[in-house]
């Protein structure tokens, strides 16, 4: 059969590849606030419940620890739970399970006990929202070694990844940009081999070029095409590498980028300080320093709480950000 | 279970309790029925006079035009989002006014009522839900604290701030000016959290004097109180060992009583009390949510006959206590804050993007000052281009 080609929002697809993993494997049983009538406050398990029933779309009582603790349970009796934590700043009471419990089970019981938890968080900022819902708390469990830190920044890899995260054996947070939710359309096949599809742990080129390397996921991914795009009409050619994986890093694709451009830019909304942007520093200098010509440049979120919304589009990194960024590395 | 071992463990509490009921069940306080009737209660009563219930009338008529004005300005794009409260002002305007000035608020985001009670200008709860601020009044001009977002995490703050009110040696004194008693606010679906749960243990190891004023309006989102108990939540109080009791969170005089009676109880010294409002949220969880895709209509019907402002509207005009003049001066009074709500609103001033970075610590460090320095001179660079 050749492939249908279905056109989806990030919403719709995360909602597919929920229903595909279900359908999959009875194992898979998904928990949160508000998932189930409703199909949570983003719609990503609209009409789950509906299809698969309250056993296995459970809309749990309102403690984050709760349903983190609960799926750690779970897991153990042989569940795939994937648990949705309604919005990124609420990750925090489930933080200790999280940290304590969820990525250290596998290294206490030296691999005899399994974590095949999926947690996922819709993050970052751009929505007008109230305090607490546009943080973007990535590097806080990409240092915590047991959990593998994910995000996609379209739909095709948010109907893929999701899927993948969910046949995961390790516990993996899945980082939803849920400024992209609705925003744009991609054509899905889901008739596709999952064989034939990107593994999970990898990042991608999805710009090739040759004078500046710029790294990006998530919501940021969007914003380097489109500064990569406007770097073009100025004569300048940037490789966008959307890393897609945070822990682990693929760093194989960067490291070869940077061999040939010797220009490097790292976008992300998450604060600047011990962001993702300061590891894969490191790591571009550690391997790469005698191709470098400019130092590796960070253009991320300032260190301050996130800022009322207002201003939130000051805040983040945008357009031109990454484009005075990606011009200070030829100042060098 | 065999008879035996289920004798061993008691009672089968759920069957105790029984269901929920929709009405609130025979534990239900009540000093004015849906119909407008004063009713007696053998253990709470009201002791105010009409003039005081012609206040609570306009208390929860200009709390009403707050809501509605809030939703309507967020309906034209002013605000980001609003937390509505339609339903129960009644809960809010009754314990907020059984307060005394010494006595502590800790809100959740839906608290206006109490807020108005407290004096904090309406406009400051605008700023937080257009964006220009977070919510940033000094909690201290009128012991009404800040809004809290993170389900839970303001119960916890109640008790610590109760027990610095008991090593200020201001509880049980008899000074009436005193003896201050902290509230705090949470909703049904609050109560699940580990936060909510920690404060009770703390407020009643420490016997501290809180109130814990729990309106429970249904639904948390789209989770109806199901989800969150299998037992009234007022009789949770009774585990963690201090009394409970479920007030009509829709009759405004009970709920002056009951808050009334809970605070001094914490005031004297006698310790934490559980006050749940029984109520309904009759809005949206807030402008962005979409009820009709978990909740039956009928379900509101039923409630808007319980009204809490039409039931004391009711009752003055039966008793002839309150003339047309009364009512058209409040009606007055509501039109007049609408106006300052909607001209206010607009004209509240955006945050200028570099203010953020001196608001995060108290001594300001070197390096983020670099940062908002280097981000001062990347936006000046803009405008000498003439870009800006
Ligand atoms: C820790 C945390 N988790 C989730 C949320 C998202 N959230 C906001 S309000 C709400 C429901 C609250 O219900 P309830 O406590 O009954 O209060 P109500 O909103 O009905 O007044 C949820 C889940 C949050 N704000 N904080």
């Amino acid at each position: 059969m050749a492939g249908t080609m279905n056109k989806m929002t990030l919403a719709k697809a995360l909602n597919a590849g929920l229903r595909k993993a279900m359908e999959g494997d009875p194992k898979v049983l998904l928990m949160g606030e508000d998932v189930g009538k409703l199909g949570g406050v983003f719609r990503i398990t609209d009409g789950l419940q509906k299809d698969f029933g309250e056993d296995r779309v459970i809309d749990t009582p309102l403690a984050e620890s709760g349903i983190i603790g609960t799926a750690v349970g779970l897991a153990m009796r042989g569940y795939r739970p994937v648990c949705e934590i309604q919005f990124d700043g609420f990750v925090y009471p489930a933080y200790d399970q999280i940290v304590s419990q969820v990525a250290k089970i596998h290294f206490r019981t030296q691999g005899k006990v399994k974590m095949p938890i999926v947690i996922r968080i819709p993050f970052g900022g751009g929505i007008g929202a109230v305090e607490h819902h546009s943080e973007s708390p990535e590097a806080q469990f990409a240092h915590t070694p047991g959990l593998k830190v994910v995000t996609c920044s379209n739909p095709v890899d948010g109907y893929w990844m999701i899927q993948q995260a969910i046949a995961s054996d390790d516990p993996v947070i899945f980082l939803e940009p849920k400024r992209q939710y609705h925003a744009d359309k991609a054509d899905i096949d889901e008739t596709a081999d999952a064989s034939s599809i990107q593994p999970l742990f990898t990042s991608r080129v999805v710009r090739p070029g040759a004078d500046v390397t710029l790294l990006a996921y998530g919501p940021m991914v969007k914003t380097c095409l489109k500064a990569a795009e406007a770097a073009a009409t100025e004569g300048r050619s940037i490789e966008v590498i959307d890393l897609r994986t945070l822990s682990p890093l693929d760093m194989g694709p960067v490291f070869e980028s940077v061999r040939r451009t010797g220009r490097v830019v790292v976008a992300h909304e998450a604060h600047t300080n011990l962001g993702m942007g300061s590891e894969i520093a490191a790591r571009i200098s550690e391997q790469c320093f005698y191709s470098l010509e400019s130092p590796v440049l960070r253009v991320g979120g300032f260190d301050t709480p996130y800022p009322p919304s207002r201003i939130e589009e000051e805040w983040l990194p945008d357009l031109d950000r990454v484009l005075d960024a990606i011009d200070r590395t030829f100042e060098f | 279970m065999s008879p035996e071992i289920g004798a061993a463990f008691g009672p089968n509490l759920v069957e105790v309790f029984g269901p929920s009921q929709a009405d609130g069940g025979p534990e239900l306080i009540q000093l004015l029925t849906p119909e407008g009737e004063r009713i007696e209660h053998p253990d709470f009563s009201f002791d105010l006079d009409d003039e005081a219930v012609k206040g609570f009338y306009r208390d929860m008529m200009l709390t009403r035009r707050i809501d509605t004005e809030a939703t309507a300005l967020q309906r034209h794009g002013e605000l980001g989002i609003w937390a509505q409260l339609l339903g129960q002002e009644a809960a809010q305007i009754g314990s907020g006014r059984a307060l005394r000035p010494q006595d502590y608020v800790f809100p959740t985001y839906r608290e206006h009522g109490v807020a108005y009670c407290r004096g904090v200008d309406p406009l400051r709860l605008l700023g937080l839900f257009r964006g220009v601020d977070q919510g940033a009044w000094d909690p201290r001009e009128n012991n009404f604290g800040n809004y809290t977002i993170v389900i839970g995490a303001q119960t916890l703050h109640a008790a610590g701030y109760a027990m610095g009110v008991q090593r200020d040696g201001a509880v049980g004194t008899g000074d009436p000016e005193r003896d201050t008693a902290v509230v705090a606010y949470f909703g049904d679906g609050a109560s699940s959290q580990g936060d909510v749960n920690e404060s009770f243990i703390f407020a009643a190891v420490n016997n501290a004097p809180v109130v814990f004023f729990l309106q429970n309006n249904q639904w948390a989102i789209s989770e109806p109180m199901e989800r969150q108990s299998r037992i009234p939540l007022y009789q949770r109080a009774l585990g963690f060992g201090f009394p409970g009791v479920r007030v009509d969170g829709n009759d405004v005089l009970a709920c002056y009583a009951v808050t009334q009676a809970a605070l001094q109880r914490a005031r004297e010294g006698s310790g934490p009390t559980l006050v749940e409002a029984y109520t309904y949220r009759m809005g949206a969880h807030t402008t962005t949510d979409d009820p009709t895709r978990y909740r039956l209509s009928e379900d509101l019907e039923h409630w808007k006959l319980k009204d809490p402002i039409a039931r004391v509207e009711v009752y003055l005009k039966r008793n002839g206590l309150a003339d047309d003049e009364f009512f058209d001066s409040v009606d007055d009074e509501c039109e007049a804050l609408g106006v300052t709500l909607r001209d206010g609103c607009k004209a509240l001033p955006d945050p200028s993007a570099l203010s953020v970075f001196d608001q995060v610590y108290e001594e300001q460090t070197e390096e983020l000052a670099a940062q908002r320095d280097g981000y001062a001179a990347y936006r000046g660079s803009f405008e000498s281009e003439g870009v800006a």
